[in-house]
């Protein structure tokens, strides 16, 4: 295995409306920003992956038009995952271990505001037997809500406090969304979204993108930024159907925690995509992380949710803390599909 | 650095306009089943699974291989998901190969898709965008022109197109999966069908087909234990990509098509591919794009590709026999073409190819293409390591 390490990052602030660029101008000064940090000449990257999907612009091939803000010319080896970017990352990685690239340039993005986002993901549902029952991604995180509260694993008020928190850690993000000081009493005031789910439950509708630069030892060495080693990196998978599994647990998480090593060292922080507030509690348990260690000091999915962005951005914030030396080593998670279904997690050590 | 790869198994569903005998998840793992039991393999014997299909508004279903992984044992396992337009089913493979290469897995299971008959593909590449280029007429609409740039230049005889068409029609009768087969085709049947998108006939066009391929790819250890036939050996796999809206971009001999064949003959050792390569699947959903993927594969020089066809180099007894299948000339399920072109080259070699079988072909090439051009991928396969 070769090393490989985040070398930089750049990401857009997270808004709930982007009108005034599309995703081309929207990725541009991204991606200037990430080759010039990591002190790769661009034509010498050796490959491109993105990770968006159709469905929230409603095209088909959405992210074709995305490659021109690369400036694939001369034409490019390249990649695209309908995915999540940490997944486009994840191909970036495989593709240095075969030796096939040296460094890679990931990006994703995705505007929520195009559409109606919980709906939208309700149609990632079975289209037999689940779609048509119209259930959208906040009813379904509602039932898994539920079933958490039905088997005393959290509470509502557990829960409004890790929006509070959340909330509140993000005030030291200028890309965040929503931070600020919140009162637990005051939001368990607010009447139910879909019950047992209040708004500060559930993520913001955002638009954003993100794009980061990764190096294989010997390139990575050379860039102005410490390494952020890539120390494991695994993925899985559990069961479509709500009714397939116990949905208090993550089974595809714990998997890929053991296989990562996230046991094998101490943990400062974690960046979790746990979109919605009871997913922290679940994630938390399924990686094995205790009392003690931070959880999304970057205010989390919380406080900015851009669909297909919000899991490499927990990369991206991860390797920033380190940068910044707010500790050593540092879990950072990725989700998609619903109530959890899929799961990347990866173990990220400082310099 | 990296290990060696093979195809170990491949599956191929039947194809046909509405397979209305399945869902999406019966035809995966139709497709999946018929791999398995090619490499007389277990479903627990596969470490990892990666789905390719084209744009999800052809079923409607926002990425639907979180639904479909389940009936791929995929449960525990991880999970990828490719996209990459017309070209996907050659970069699911790619992508792959790639997870055994990098010595992360042993054995890993591939399927790539397409059931049009669930939505409308037409419907789906046709959506106007505010302020954005529009595709009003499908794929064959913007195709069209770059085959007459094509016709201008070269100078190739009108029935250039038809003689590819009849070529390929009848290679189809020779494929047992096959979607379109016209048992008494001519030419002049081609000649007579109605014009699309001039110069492109209804003859000359690809069907919608309801279809999906797998592969299984594994590494040196697991393709020794191969026993049902022998393994399609990866020599090379390349993908490129440019850019959409460029001056200097030539829609007719894509520089990203050049490019690609030409990294992907240095990364497999081949210095004269007409020659060295037996035989080729080639992505062709419009006739008159096997005379110009002849060019762009290096198979001939620029403006001579047209002979090819017409001389019978590409005819199933010609010197570089093209598209043996039938093509995507006969079988279009979209996200599937590409993976069935790399399915058909490993086929060959592994000498499985039945009625359609080249005698002997030892190193075969399975190639495609997607978007308007800007996407291809390319693998070769032989019959031993590299």
């Amino acid at each position: 295995m070769r090393d490989v390490a985040i070398v930089s990052y750049a990401q857009s602030p997270s808004v709930r409306t982007q009108q005034d660029e599309n995703e081309v101008e929207m990725l541009m000064p991204l991606i200037k920003e990430a080759v010039e940090g990591s002190g790769i000449a661009k034509q010498d990257i050796g490959f491109t992956c993105s990770g968006s999907t159709d469905y929230l612009s409603g095209q088909s091939f959405a992210f074709v038009m995305a490659v021109d803000a690369v400036g694939a010319w001369p034409p490019i080896n390249e990649s695209h995952v309908e995915m999540d970017g940490a997944w486009a990352l994840y191909e970036a990685w495989i593709k240095i271990q075969c030796g096939e690239a040296d460094s890679a340039l990931i990006f994703s993005f995705g505007r929520s505001s195009m559409g109606e986002t919980a709906e939208t993901l309700g149609l990632q549902l079975d289209p037999y037997t689940l779609a048509p029952l119209k259930a959208d991604a906040i009813s379904l995180a509602a039932l898994q809500a539920r079933a958490g509260l039905d088997a005393g694993k959290w509470t509502e008020r557990e829960m409004a406090e890790i929006a509070v928190r959340c909330r509140a850690q993000a005030k030291d993000n200028p890309d965040a969304q929503l931070s600020g000081d919140f009162e637990t009493d005051q939001l368990l005031a607010d009447p139910y979204l879909v019950s047992p789910l209040r708004k500060h439950d559930c993520p913001p509708v955002s638009d954003g993108a993100a794009v980061m630069v990764i190096a294989a030892e010997e390139v990575a060495r050379k860039g102005p930024n410490p390494p952020v080693w890539i120390r494991g990196l695994e993925h899985r998978l559990d069961s479509h159907q709500p009714g397939g599994r116990d949905l208090t647990l993550s089974p595809s998480t714990s998997l890929a925690a053991q296989a990562a090593g996230v046991a094998d060292g101490p943990i400062d922080f974690a960046e979790l995509h746990a979109p919605f507030t009871h997913q922290e509690v679940i994630l938390r348990e399924a990686l094995g992380l205790g009392p003690d260690v931070l959880i999304n000091p970057s205010g989390g999915p919380l406080s900015g949710n851009p669909i297909m962005v919000a899991g490499l951005a927990r990369l991206g914030e991860s390797a920033r803390r380190l940068w910044a030396g707010h500790g050593k080593r540092a879990v950072a998670h990725a989700t998609s599909g619903p109530c959890l279904q899929q799961n990347l997690v990866c173990v990220l050590e400082g310099e | 650095m990296a290990e060696h790869a093979a195809v170990i198994g491949i599956g191929q569903t039947d194809f046909d306009a509405k397979r209305v005998d399945v869902s999406q998840v019966g035809l995966i793992r139709e497709a999946a089943l018929r791999a398995l039991k090619d490499a007389q393999l277990e479903w627990s014997d596969i470490d990892a699974v990666v789905i390719g299909k084209a744009p999800d508004m052809f079923e409607g279903v926002m990425m639907p291989e979180l639904f479909l992984a389940e009936a791929l044992g995929c449960v525990g396992k991880p999970m990828l998901r490719v996209h990459t337009a017309g070209s996907v089913g050659g970069s699911t493979a790619i992508v792959a190969a790639s997870l055994v290469q990098s010595g992360i897995h042993k054995r890993v299971l591939t399927v790539s898709y397409e059931k049009q008959s669930e939505s409308n593909a037409m419907w789906a590449l046709s959506i106007k965008l505010p302020f954005s280029q529009t595709l009003v007429a499908g794929a064959g609409g913007f195709f069209a022109p770059l085959i007459r740039g094509y016709m201008a230049r070269s100078g190739a005889p009108e029935d250039t197109g038809i003689r590819v068409a009849l070529k390929d029609r009848l290679n189809a009768l020779k494929n047992p999966v096959a979607h379109l087969k016209l048992p008494d085709v001519t030419f002049e049947m081609i000649a007579n069908s109605p014009m699309l998108w001039d110069p492109i006939r209804y003859l000359e066009t690809c069907p919608s087909s309801d279809g999906a391929c797998a592969l299984i790819i594994g590494d040196s250890a697991a393709a020794k234990q191969s026993r049902s036939h022998p393994p399609a050996w990866i020599h090379a796999t390349q993908m490129k990509t440019e850019p959409t809206m460029f001056a200097k971009r030539d829609q007719v001999m894509p520089q990203a098509g050049l490019d690609c064949s030409a990294a992907l003959y240095k990364k497999a050792g081949i210095t004269d591919p007409r020659k060295e390569i037996d035989c080729a699947e080639v992505y062709v959903p419009f006739s008159w794009f096997e005379p110009m993927w002849m060019e762009n594969l290096h198979f001939a020089p620029p403006g001579e590709g047209w002979r090819m066809t017409y001389e019978g180099a590409t005819a199933l007894d010609g010197d570089l026999p093209i598209n043996m299948s039938g093509g995507v000339l006969c079988t279009n399920a979209i996200g599937a073409s590409g993976m069935v072109r790399f399915a058909e080259a490993a086929m060959q070699v592994r000498g499985q190819a039945g009625e359609h079988q080249i005698d002997g072909a030892k190193k075969a090439l399975g190639h495609a293409y997607g978007g308007g051009s800007q996407y291809f991928s390319m693998w070769i396969v032989g019959d031993q390591p590299l």
